[in-house]
């Protein structure tokens, strides 16, 4: 098992508002997460480095968004602790942004991808108040980024599934976080919203912040992301995908499939050859 | 302003009116915004005074004066028609006081209704009000034994309905979050208990000697009629802080309907809002137990959300829309009644609810059923007109051996209906139906001898409708995965659909496939590449 060394580093208060690089946007330790008596998540260790962009793969059922979820707190753990920047969840919400699965809502809800986007704000305006017109402006930004903005007063049903993903990473952007944690953003989208995409997590990059995306395409692993995250229930490795995502730990993560992996085992061996 | 001053000077009633716009304006429902899903604007002309709308002064003028101005009319004669004009201009007092109750009952309940339906709890109406029912038996019998013969204490039961009402919706949701039940199970079983236990103690009461228990029925079906003054007020009280409260909430409970899991991510209480969601619905509930009845009062809740949700897709406008359903169905409702003195006023609400949302599901502007045929008949008409102009197309293609067809070249040929008969699946009827409708709207015109031949706007067409289709079939083999939720196969131009880049791909694409061609875009485009993106 390759656990990435990790950097015990105490968290500075002081710290908050301005991204350290020695402290790690998300330390895992020893989690495990378990429904109905049986273990989906089985002690995970694992420390994120800053500023890189980060993939969860494993099969169906690995764990994958529960593991995320886990870290965010929306389902409980059984034991193991979750640290983002060195503080607990609750502290530094405001530097973490979560996108969930497009299929986990319901599109015919009433209301605009505008006011979609401007959930990511209301945090900011707090309880009772209105959308005022600087949140809007802010939220037609976030919408801009990702190349939504001529469809700010579309009905949210009415885009098509790229463009819905798009508007959830829209929502995300407008929080302003140091660390995104994205549930399948690619999963059932078009070419032009994968490059869109992609084209985002590269500026985030850039701008010194972090990703950590649970993937399920294989071939694009290493195109995409710095490091990888092996998962089926317990972690089968972790670390920058060009040690890590190779055909054995494949293999062991996703067990007797060999079908899907030969072709993936070829390309690794064709690009290594 | 001096109008406005002028309207205050002499109409005391205005004042308030006027507050009343300022205060919609303050809610940051601007009132020329408000205006436009209203149609309020359109009933009352319309002036500007200042940031006030002269329209909605009027409104709420016509609203306050109706009632006091009506007073003056006095005498009352037996006739049909005074009757009418008694209720209508609402004359007598207790009238007056419960078209007031119903009007916020119907307000409040149509706003709460809107999150609860949003929430995909629309039933918990209906489990929260049979759920009511033990509570007030019990709190009867607490106070018989207390006070033998003073069991009918309002406030004791409707503090007895509120509190088993709560445990019945709290009830619901435990079970859907620590069992395999789903939550249809859990209302239907939630609802069964308690309405059962509430029946036994209902006649466990009648055997109680001192206990008259002849009233209690009135919470089965509602009392509308001998509403009076306290129990308005109470209506009244409770409906306007329920509105208010969804109105500063609504930004809170749509983020928890929509994405509860996000809304927890945030730091968003998720299980207080739910909980207070819960909670206002529990006190729509017993409020409008009193008017409908506890069987009937989901229908306050849900009827006006869902017919709604026929008009717009926009959550603030849904509310409005709903709580002004509410209040025309409540308000309705308790006139019909009114007007035939043996008619139970709570069903009326429900029916007059029930008309409204059967004429919002045939009219509704955003999903009315009218509409919906509307379109399918234009779509209709639009495939057949394309089926036409292809079949053109693709004989002549064929006759010129593949390659670009050109417009003129179209235009120059004339073909039978013989000719077209082969090129598609259709019977000679349905072609000749197809033809006097291209005929009609001038895609085509007659020649000599039977002989078709397409007008300079039918060719154009004819290109645009081939390029589209040939396009649009490419893209669905090459983009399976993904393709379904793009497709628009009636838009005019397919790249307003899929983007100049994606389009551009394809054509090269059907080039290079079977090199058959497209005809180019009618459309200037500026020359993309994909490397624009």
């Amino acid at each position: 098992m390759i656990i990435v060394a990790m950097s015990h580093a105490t968290a500075d208060v002081t710290s908050v508002s301005s991204p350290d690089p020695a402290v790690s946007p998300l330390t895992i330790r020893d989690l495990t997460v378990a429904y109905h008596r049986r273990p989906v998540v089985w002690d995970i260790d694992y420390s994120a480095p800053a500023g890189k962009l980060i993939s969860i793969i494993g099969p169906n059922g690995a764990g994958k968004s529960t593991l995320m979820k886990a870290c965010l707190d929306l389902v409980p753990h059984v034991s193991g602790q979750v640290q983002f920047f060195g503080m607990a969840y609750r502290q530094v919400r405001d530097r973490v942004a979560y996108v969930p699965q497009r299929t986990s809502v319901d599109w015919n809800f009433p209301v605009s991808a505008l006011d979609v986007t401007a959930m990511g704000l209301y945090r900011k305006i707090g309880w009772f108040r209105w959308i005022t017109k600087p949140y809007r402006e802010q939220a037609l930004q976030a919408l801009d980024r990702v190349g939504m903005a001529d469809f700010a007063g579309r009905q949210i049903r009415q885009l098509s599934g790229g463009q819905q993903q798009r508007v959830f990473l829209a929502r995300a952007l407008a929080q302003e976080a140091d660390l995104y944690l994205m549930d399948e953003p690619f999963a059932g989208v078009d070419a032009a919203t994968e490059r869109a995409i992609v084209k985002l997590l590269q500026e985030l990059r850039s701008a010194g912040k972090t990703a950590i995306v649970v993937h399920h395409d294989l071939q694009t692993v290493q195109q995409y992301f710095d490091e990888v995250l092996l998962l089926n229930l317990r972690l089968v490795a972790s670390g920058p995908t060009k040690t890590v995502f190779t055909a054995e730990n494949l293999k062991r993560t996703y067990g007797g499939k060999l079908s899907l992996l030969d072709q993936v085992g070829a390309r690794i061996a064709g690009q290594s050859g | 302003m001096s109008t406005v001053r002028h309207i205050q000077e002499h109409f005391p009633l205005a004042r308030v009116a006027i507050r009343r716009c300022w205060l919609l304006d303050r809610f940051g429902l601007s009132c020329g915004r408000a205006a436009r899903f209203l149609p309020i604007k359109t009933l009352v002309p319309a002036c500007q005074i200042g940031h006030i709308n002269c329209g909605y002064v009027l409104f709420f003028l016509a609203l306050l004066l109706i009632p006091s101005g009506s007073i003056a009319y006095g005498a009352e004669s037996p006739s049909t028609a005074s009757n009418l004009q008694r209720v209508l201009f609402l004359q007598e007092a207790q009238t007056r006081i419960v078209f007031l109750g119903t009007t916020l009952l119907g307000i409040c309940g149509g706003l709460v209704g809107v999150f609860m339906l949003l929430r995909k709890r629309a039933l918990i109406g209906d489990v929260v009000g049979h759920a009511a029912l033990p509570g007030i038996a019990i709190a009867f019998i607490i106070c018989e034994v207390l006070h033998p013969g003073g069991g009918k204490n309002l406030p004791a039961l409707v503090g007895g309905a509120f509190l088993t009402a709560l445990a019945g919706a709290v009830c619901v949701m435990l079970i859907e979050r620590y069992s395999p039940l789903r939550s249809d199970a859990a209302m239907a079983m939630t609802l069964s208990l308690f309405y059962g236990f509430g029946a036994a103690l209902f006649t466990v009461i009648q055997r109680i000697p001192t206990a008259s228990a002849a009233g209690l029925s009135s919470y089965l079906n509602g009392k509308t009629a001998t509403l009076v003054t306290a129990d308005v007020w109470i209506f009244g009280i409770a409906a306007t802080v329920l509105s208010l409260m969804t109105l500063l909430l609504w930004k809170e409970l749509s983020l928890l309907c929509f994405d509860e899991d996000f809304a927890s991510s945030t730091g968003w209480p998720v299980r207080f809002l739910d909980a207070l969601l819960i909670g206002m619905v529990v006190a729509v509930t017993i409020v409008g137990m009193q008017t409908v009845g506890l069987i009937l009062v989901v229908a306050i809740l849900i009827i006006p959300a869902v017919s709604a949700q026929f008009w717009t897709d926009d959550l603030r406008r849904l509310m409005i829309i709903s709580a002004v359903l509410g209040a025309v169905a409540a308000g309705g409702g308790t006139m019909i009644s009114a007007l035939a003195p043996r008619l139970a006023a709570g069903p009326v609400i429900v029916l007059c609810g029930s008309s409204l949302f059967i004429v919002s599901l045939l009219i509704g502007t955003q999903h009315g059923f009218i509409w919906k045929v509307i379109d399918q008949k234009k779509l209709q008409r639009r495939i057949r007109s394309h089926d036409l102009l292809r079949a053109f197309y693709e004989r002549v293609e064929s006759a010129h051996s593949g390659g670009d067809v050109s417009e003129p070249q179209l235009i120059d040929t004339r073909l039978t209906t013989s000719d077209l008969l082969p090129m598609r699946s259709w019977s000679l009827p349905e072609l000749k139906r197809a033809i006097s409708q291209g005929m009609s709207s001038k895609l085509v015109e007659t020649v000599a001898e039977g002989g078709l031949q397409l007008t300079p706007e039918g060719a154009a067409q004819a290109r645009r409708a081939v390029r589209n289709h040939r396009l649009w079939e490419l893209y669905l083999i090459t983009y399976a995965d993904t393709a379904p939720a793009h497709a628009d196969y009636d838009a005019d131009r397919i790249e307003h659909i899929l983007g100049p880049d994606l389009v551009h791909e394809l054509e090269q694409r059907l080039f290079q496939a079977d090199e058959q061609s497209v005809p180019a875009s009618p459309h200037a485009l500026n020359p993309a590449s994909p490397s624009d993106t």
